[in-house]
């Protein structure tokens, strides 16, 4: 695609991303203070799920340990109030981000030898192995009864935890989480759309000529995965404030589970997808968990029906049919 | 000594269990190169199933009679297979393979789903059949019984469906199959029928190991994706699609389970990665790999 | 005058000598041709020298200089790309991002995570000038899984040439076209190839597209070499013509 054309393609994609802005800066003012800490759950969980499909939609391979980087962005966050005593957000957001950044990269070692289910496999595995060590490990990590994490500051202690936890969490921290996730899609958006970006899909369509036309595979392998790592580390710095606590089960292989759904569910084949997928998903798990205890049920029969009849995902469909209804008859 | 030999017998147990699982998700990884995620939630369902049926029978059936109740476990996750490979997988072989792994892993989350619908947060047992066989002493040691006979059951499925495959016309089926689909399909092989036949006895596998266990470990929920990880470790050791591979593979990571029970507690699953690591680095496609 | 020289190269599958003790050279500039029936060892032969196998024994020179130890990237940076038979393009990204693609991971550039590929002009401009070399600019926005059969192959060649090589190896470029699309095609390699005085080696089973396009020819027999010399030659020599052409030699 030459520049131009480019611009052109990516015009109506911004416009309508600018829309869908106004609209989640509005929401603290429409909706009621519970409905918008659910869209502000929403917005973390789509952070992480951008970060995964930098690995499922742009590098083809499927993981099922995310939980890990999710888990470790916020166990650090975590650790650091309760060994260090800090309560600057900025220092957490750095910090969750180092963290799972530094693990993915460990993992990653392992991980990008393989592909296919023996990556899956591996690294579902390993984050069984930080599953069992924060379960295990109570001492440092409070076992099953988690560790808990209060109010922090916010901007370099510019904005401090108001009187109303709820209020600071749908006002102030509403924003603050609004603010990082824009930025992070940007920097996806860059990332996905920047030459290191297209020698991913390189890779994902065809490893071997990837390899012949001069990419170093296993390498950009191992940068794609620590990428996604820190991503998903950064939503789970951003996730500990907004539940207060944080306990094994954001590290055990179900919370993996509910990344690869928010993704399949959106279409890993878009760039939107993941995160329509992530507010999708918040907006079912919600309402499901009121109608149900089995809610891993419904979730588990709506994944089936979607990889079966939807396989492009909720934002792969609509694009496909916008573009066909921009084009009625499509040339054969 | 007595210790030693007790271990030994303790790692045996394991490796049968542990034999039966693998074994079921190699073989469908070697006919329809899929890994089934679901596989270990097959192995609680039958641990369930059985668990639920020996609870029905115990107060009516004498006790012997007993052990043929827990096959219906094992039955029971065949049938679930036989339903789910036609339904649920067929449609997908034509699109790229992770639609096939996405699939599984949603039947992963159903079944634990259903396992608690059905039988509710609390543990499972059937412990009247551990119970029964009692303790036997030999050689200077008392072992339970009831492990002698899991490790009897493991040698005899390792060597049935090594003769199962090896030996019948149904096993030169599945090879010819795993060896090239459409080469078989050419030459007049059912590749429909071999692929459901296959998977449901993968699920057999899983679903019996689940059912011989269940009177001494309980159904619990929780206990697919364990078995599920550690029947993975044994598959990349042995070589995934590969029966001699499970075989190996279920015998080295039984005994280092042992020792790690004694030895390394807290580390235990991280030395099996660590071994399963290794292996992955020395030979990537595992110890019985095939060409 | 050599520029790739192979000594004593040999490759076993199994109990199958796939490439048996070959000694194979190319001159500088010229269009080789690389015949034998199927299994003669051909593929294996250039999956050697493009490093996508490990050799046995043997060793492998460009330039005077051993490059048996090299990887893959070092001997493209080194100047060998190749097609491949089975056509093996990145179906799911643009004809455009194809070619691109190659051109980012030649400058180095792919280590870029935080500049928008689509903004890089010289690199727009030297894929759009590969593609309209190829007859390809009409396609420019297509997604490649979505070519035809002709047009992929053209593709797969552009994205090797793309690399700017010294030696560009072609297996097969004309493998699954129809007779009529074979001459287009070979037109267009070879107008390409020797306008910028590329050294190519093709492996081709059809004799026409053999005869009519090479400078040299060496023909292949069970893993060694049978044959090499001109056109003329090898038409000429009784044991080509027996054991590979047949009888339908073209006069």
């Amino acid at each position: 695609m030459s520049p131009a054309a480019a611009r052109r393609s990516a015009a109506p994609q911004l416009a309508a991303a600018a829309l869908v802005l106004i609209g989640l800066v509005a929401v603290p003012w429409l909706f009621s203070t519970f409905q918008t800490i659910t869209v502000c759950y929403g917005l973390v969980f789509a952070i992480a799920a951008l970060g995964y499909n930098l690995l499922l939609g742009y590098t083809g391979l499927l993981s099922f340990g995310h939980s890990a980087y999710f888990g470790m962005g916020a166990y650090t966050v975590a650790l650091l109030v309760k060994y260090m005593e800090w309560t600057s957000m900025e220092a957490f957001v750095v910090a969750g981000v180092l963290g799972a950044g530094a693990v993915a990269a460990l993992f990653g070692i392992v991980c990008v030898r393989y592909t296919r289910i023996f990556f899956g496999i591996l690294t579902l595995a390993l984050s069984q192995v930080l599953w069992s060590l924060a379960l295990k490990l109570f001492w440092v990590t409070g076992g099953t009864d988690g560790l808990r994490v209060p109010t922090p500051k916010l901007f370099f202690s510019l904005l401090t935890p108001a009187e109303d936890k709820l209020e600071f969490l749908a006002y102030r921290y509403y924003y603050y989480v609004l603010i990082l996730f824009v930025a992070a899609t940007a920097v996806m958006w860059l990332i996905v759309h920047s030459p290191f970006g297209k020698a991913l899909q390189a890779i994902r369509d065809n490893e071997t000529r990837a390899e012949f036309v001069g990419v170093q595979v296993r390498r950009y392998r191992w940068v794609a995965f620590v990428v996604s790592g820190a991503f998903t580390g950064l939503a789970g710095a951003l996730w500990v404030p907004l539940n207060g606590l944080t306990t094994p089960d954001i590290v055990y292989w179900p919370f993996s589970g509910r990344i690869v759904f928010f993704v399949v569910l959106g279409g890993f084949r878009t760039f939107w997808g993941p995160i329509v997928g992530a507010m999708a998903y918040n907006y079912l798990e919600t309402y499901a968990v009121g109608y149900t205890v089995y809610w891993q049920l419904v979730l588990g029969i709506v994944f089936v029906l979607i990889v079966l009849t939807l396989p492009q995902g909720l934002a792969g469909t609509a694009e496909g049919l916008l573009r066909r209804m921009r084009r009625p008859a499509p040339a054969t | 000594m007595d210790t030693l030999l007790t271990q030994i017998l303790n790692s045996l147990f394991y490796a049968s269990t542990l034999f039966l699982i693998a074994s079921g998700l190699s073989l469908v990884y070697g006919v329809m190169r899929i890994v089934n995620m679901a596989h270990g939630n097959l192995y609680a369902f039958g641990a369930y199933v059985a668990a639920w049926a020996v609870g029905l029978a115990a107060s009516t059936l004498h006790w012997s009679l007993l052990f043929i109740v827990l096959l219906v476990g094992a039955l029971a996750a065949a049938a679930v297979g036989a339903l789910l490979e036609p339904t649920l997988l067929r449609p997908l072989y034509r699109r790229p393979e992770e639609y096939q792994l996405l699939m599984t892993f949603g039947l992963l989350l159903i079944l634990e789903d259903v396992m608690r619908l059905v039988w509710g947060p609390h543990p499972l047992t059937a412990s009247a059949l551990s119970d029964a066989l009692g303790s036997i002493s030999f050689m200077g040691v008392t072992y339970p019984g009831y492990n002698l006979f899991v490790i009897a059951v493991g040698v005899v499925a390792a060597v049935g469906l090594g003769a199962f495959v090896y030996r019948t016309r149904f096993g030169v089926m599945l090879r010819a199959t795993s060896q090239n689909m459409r080469m078989a399909s050419a030459l007049g092989i059912d590749v429909k029928r071999v692929y459901v036949q296959a998977f449901t006895l993968g699920c057999l596998m899983a679903g019996l190991g689940g059912a011989i266990v269940v009177p001494i470990q309980g159904a619990v929920l929780g206990m697919g994706i364990d078995a599920l990880i550690l029947a993975f470790v044994v598959v990349v050791i042995g070589g995934l699609g590969s029966l001699e591979g499970a075989a190996v593979g279920a015998l080295i990571v039984g005994f280092v389970r042992t020792l790690g029970i004694t030895y390394f507690a807290e580390v235990e699953l991280a030395v099996l990665y660590l071994i399963a690591a290794v292996v992955l680095f020395v030979r990537p496609a595992g110890l019985f790999a095939r060409a | 005058m050599t520029l790739l020289a192979t000594r004593g190269l040999s490759k076993t599958f199994g109990a199958l000598r796939a490439v048996d003790n070959v000694d194979f050279t190319v001159r500088p500039g010229e269009f080789l041709a690389l015949i034998g029936s199927n299994g003669a060892g051909k593929t294996t032969l250039v999956n050697l020298i493009s490093g996508l196998f490990r050799p046995d024994a043997g060793r492998i020179e460009f330039e005077g200089r051993d490059v048996t130890q090299q990887s893959v990237n070092e001997r493209i940076r080194t100047g060998i790309a190749r097609s491949f038979q089975l056509v093996n393009l990145f179906d799911q990204m643009s004809v455009f991002d194809n070619v691109a693609l190659t051109v980012f991971a030649r400058e180095r550039k792919t280590r870029s995570l935080f500049a928008l590929a689509d903004r890089d002009a010289a690199v727009a401009d030297e894929a759009a000038a590969i593609l309209a070399q190829f007859g390809l600019a009409t396609r420019a926005r297509m997604v490649a899984g979505g070519l035809s059969q002709g047009e992929r192959k053209l593709l797969d060649v552009a994205v090797a040439y793309a690399l700017r090589p010294r030696l560009l190896f072609l297996d097969e470029p004309t493998s699954g076209v129809s007779t009529r699309e074979k001459a287009p095609i070979m037109d267009v390699v070879t107008s390409v190839v020797r306008s910028q005085g590329i050294t190519a080696v093709v492996i081709e089973h059809d004799m026409d597209v053999v005869f009519t396009y090479s400078d040299r020819i060496v023909a292949m027999h069970q893993g060694a070499i049978l044959a090499d010399g001109t056109p003329d030659e090898i038409r000429r020599n009784d044991q080509v013509t027996s054991t590979l052409i047949g009888t339908v030699a073209p006069a």
